[in-house]
């Protein structure tokens, strides 16, 4: 089938038809922030940060296809703001000591928080009460730092079939249940499985390996978050 | 009966106070240095996995994280099994260690307590400042900045960060030393070198030469406490735990240091947020110690690095080789231990067991772990007990400032004694020697209180019923 001709921020791209708008803006080196979204996994447009105007219209650019002719808002300072704010109420409704999370520098919260200038949230701290399920002998869940992204519920039923976590509850109360009648470590869950790699922050890890990357050798410690994507760009 | 209120003095760059109560013939009859600050970081560590702990917990400070960062780490080393570390893994946390030394110690010496002893206790308050310092000795100031900028570029190479960095994790260290990094680090240590010896001679030569007027001031007997090497060598990062009286005598040495708690307890008073430790086949009221650098140098039989050595003789000889319990010696003794670290650090950086790639190890985990470490302020126990499902149940920490806890009250009641007794107006010397007393120990109540050259004290004069009859207020 012929490409699709758009545009993002007046900048011609060529895309094939059923691709998202982020999808064809990862292949033409154009970096639209993200958290929700998981390469390999079903896209969730639940986060928001991926956030782009369409012909003027808000949408999350990890759902939305592509069309002929339409023009893609990625970079206006409206749409940073939408992202930033988004960016923002997720540090402040949840725990997020970035000074000893042992995620720091791998975490893509904190990454996105620097590579869109929130230096401190506007909106008050909420300070939740959240719980931590140490009870699995190789995984640790700290739900304080969890930002309901859905990857480890997708991973999980999708491609390691286990069907290990879910959403519960609603509004402000909801969380990630896991399938047991109260522990991870009652759960088939393994180690190895897709859905422990897949959280972007330090709410699902791997137990006894924190801290083991030092300081300067970490993901993000050398390069904003997005980077791989604009090189990709630059050296094609 | 009256009463003088001194608040705030401050802890961790925060609060404490200092009352003062004196009798219708104003005699002082009681003095006290209340820690006001409530920290919490035994309560809320609990239920956090035991690995983020060294990382977690050194927040406690910002002056010598790497304190605490090491003492937590060395007791996750034993939670993990960890008896004994890679060669590269310990020279690492050494060099760390003993970077920090450097840098806490050059902080303190040059831009804290140098006002006091190059311009005199009762200089102009206006020149009595680390301002004052940088017009009229800019020479000292501008080592006391690069001291202590080496000391924090070596940590920033072993921990990751100048400040709460990552380094060690238990069973070891997540990196080792570059060859790069160790060359650059190699081509300033003899200026370093220089300088260090520099602060030592101006720190004895203070010592000697007002001997007269400071052998007394705020000084009293005490025990000392402090970990030393199995041949009793002075080492900051490992060693058994020696206490002795004030003559020299020792109460206890080397016993097993994961039992502390057998042989050092802690007092709870209802006026301070600070425990009062003291060794318990004493007992509270006679048990209490001092720790820091005139313990260090006072517990040791030597130091195995030649010029601090030489250093360390010169200083015992003041007092015929028995325990030094001079306050204001804890200045010469402090700067005996920042050339030491810098011989160290020389040492270390010649080490090739820095450039390993050996950097971790474990063995049978175990449900309970004690780090001791002696940080540049005293001897510091963390102590953690861990479930099966690897989250801290339990943890105490006796921080070196607590330990001289009683010691500094000790201090501010010689201070008050001499200097209010029967002159109940406070006057600005006053305050700013009952500062000195208490900054000789470098408690990390100091670092926020004489960058200006004023403590934020607060001193209120109450008579009988409380009411407030007299106001002085720095800040």
């Amino acid at each position: 089938m012929a490409d699709i001709t758009f545009k993002i921020d007046n900048v011609d791209i060529k895309g094939k038809p059923g691709q998202t708008i982020m999808e064809a803006a990862d292949a033409a080196g154009i970096y639209i922030p993200r958290l929700c979204t998981y390469e390999g996994l079903q896209p969730h447009g639940s986060c928001r940060v991926c956030t782009v105007f369409v012909n003027g219209r808000a949408q999350a650019a990890c759902t939305q296809p592509i069309a002929e002719g339409i023009t893609v808002d990625n970079s206006s300072e409206e749409v940073q703001q939408i992202r930033k704010d988004i960016i923002e109420m997720l540090f402040v409704e949840g725990n997020h000591y970035c000074m000893f999370c042992e995620k720091s520098g791998n975490c893509e919260l904190q990454a996105l928080a620097y590579r869109l200038g929130v230096l401190a949230p506007k909106y008050p701290y909420l300070f939740p009460k959240r719980d931590i399920d140490a009870s699995h002998k190789d995984i640790f869940i700290d739900r304080n730092r969890c930002v309901l992204c859905g990857r480890c519920v997708r991973a999980s039923q999708d491609i390691d079939g286990k069907n290990v976590f879910e959403f519960v509850d609603r509004g402000p109360d909801k969380r990630v249940a896991v399938n047991s009648e109260a522990k991870l470590s009652d759960t088939e869950i393994d180690v190895t499985d897709k859905a422990v790699e897949v959280c972007p922050v330090g709410a699902l890890l791997k137990k006894r390996v924190g801290y083991a990357v030092p300081i300067g050798e970490r993901l993000y410690d050398n390069k904003p978050i997005g980077s791989e994507i604009e090189n990709k760009n630059q050296s094609s | 009966m009256k009463k003088i209120v001194i608040e705030p003095v401050t802890r961790v760059e925060g609060h404490g106070k200092v009352t003062i109560q004196l009798d219708d013939n104003n005699k002082v009859t009681q003095s006290r240095l209340h820690i006001v600050e409530f920290r919490g970081f035994e309560r809320f560590i609990l239920g956090r996995p035991y690995w983020e702990v060294p990382v977690l917990v050194q927040r406690l400070c910002g002056i010598c994280p790497v304190s605490h960062h090491l003492a937590a780490a060395k007791a996750m080393d034993v939670i993990v099994g960890a008896d004994k570390l890679t060669p590269t893994a310990e020279k690492m946390r050494r060099l760390m260690h003993y970077g920090q030394m450097l840098q806490s110690h050059a902080l303190h010496f040059f831009h804290l307590c140098s006002p006091d002893l190059l311009f005199g206790f009762d200089a102009d308050p206006a020149i009595r400042n680390v301002i004052g310092v940088i017009e009229k000795h800019p020479d000292l100031a501008v080592q006391g900045v690069m001291l202590r900028k080496y000391g924090q570029e070596l940590i920033k190479a072993t921990a990751g960060k100048k400040i709460h960095g990552t380094g060690a994790i238990p069973g070891g260290i997540n990196k080792n030393l570059s060859i790069e990094e160790r060359d650059n680090f190699l081509k300033d240590i003899e200026q370093i070198l220089e300088w260090s010896r520099g602060a030592l001679k101006i720190a004895k030569d203070y010592t000697i030469d007002n001997l007269d007027k400071i052998a007394s001031f705020g000084s009293f007997d005490s025990n000392h406490l402090g970990i030393v090497r199995k041949d009793g060598a002075m080492d900051f990062y490992d060693g058994g735990v020696r206490a002795i009286d004030k003559d020299g005598n020792k109460i206890f040495d080397h016993l097993d240091n994961q039992k502390y708690h057998h042989y050092i307890a802690e007092e709870v008073k209802s006026w301070s947020y600070m425990k009062f430790p003291f060794i318990r086949e004493i007992g509270h009221e006679n048990g209490w110690y001092r720790v820091g650098p005139l313990a260090r140098v006072n517990v040791c039989d030597y130091i195995d690095t030649p010029e601090a050595e030489a250093a360390r003789k010169e200083f015992m000889a003041v007092t015929d080789n028995k325990p030094n319990n001079i306050t204001m010696a804890y200045h010469w003794a402090r700067m005996i231990e920042m050339l030491h670290s810098v011989e160290v650090i020389k040492s270390l950086l010649n080490d090739d067991d820095l450039q390993g790639n050996d950097l971790v190890v474990s063995g049978e985990r175990r449900n309970e772990g004690v780090g001791i470490i002696e940080a540049p302020r005293g001897t510091l126990f963390h102590h953690y007990q861990v479930n099966d499902n690897d989250q801290i149940t339990m943890a105490n920490l006796i921080v070196s400032t607590t330990s001289n806890n009683e010691p500094m009250n000790q201090a501010v009641k010689k201070v008050a004694e001499e200097r209010i007794s029967g002159k109940p107006e406070i006057t600005e010397p006053l305050m700013n020697e009952v500062e000195v007393a208490i900054r000789a120990y470098d408690p990390c109540l100091s670092c926020a209180t004489h960058a200006l050259g004023k403590m934020p004290l607060k001193f209120e004069l109450l008579d009988n019923d409380g009411h407030i009859i007299q106001t002085e207020s720095r800040n």
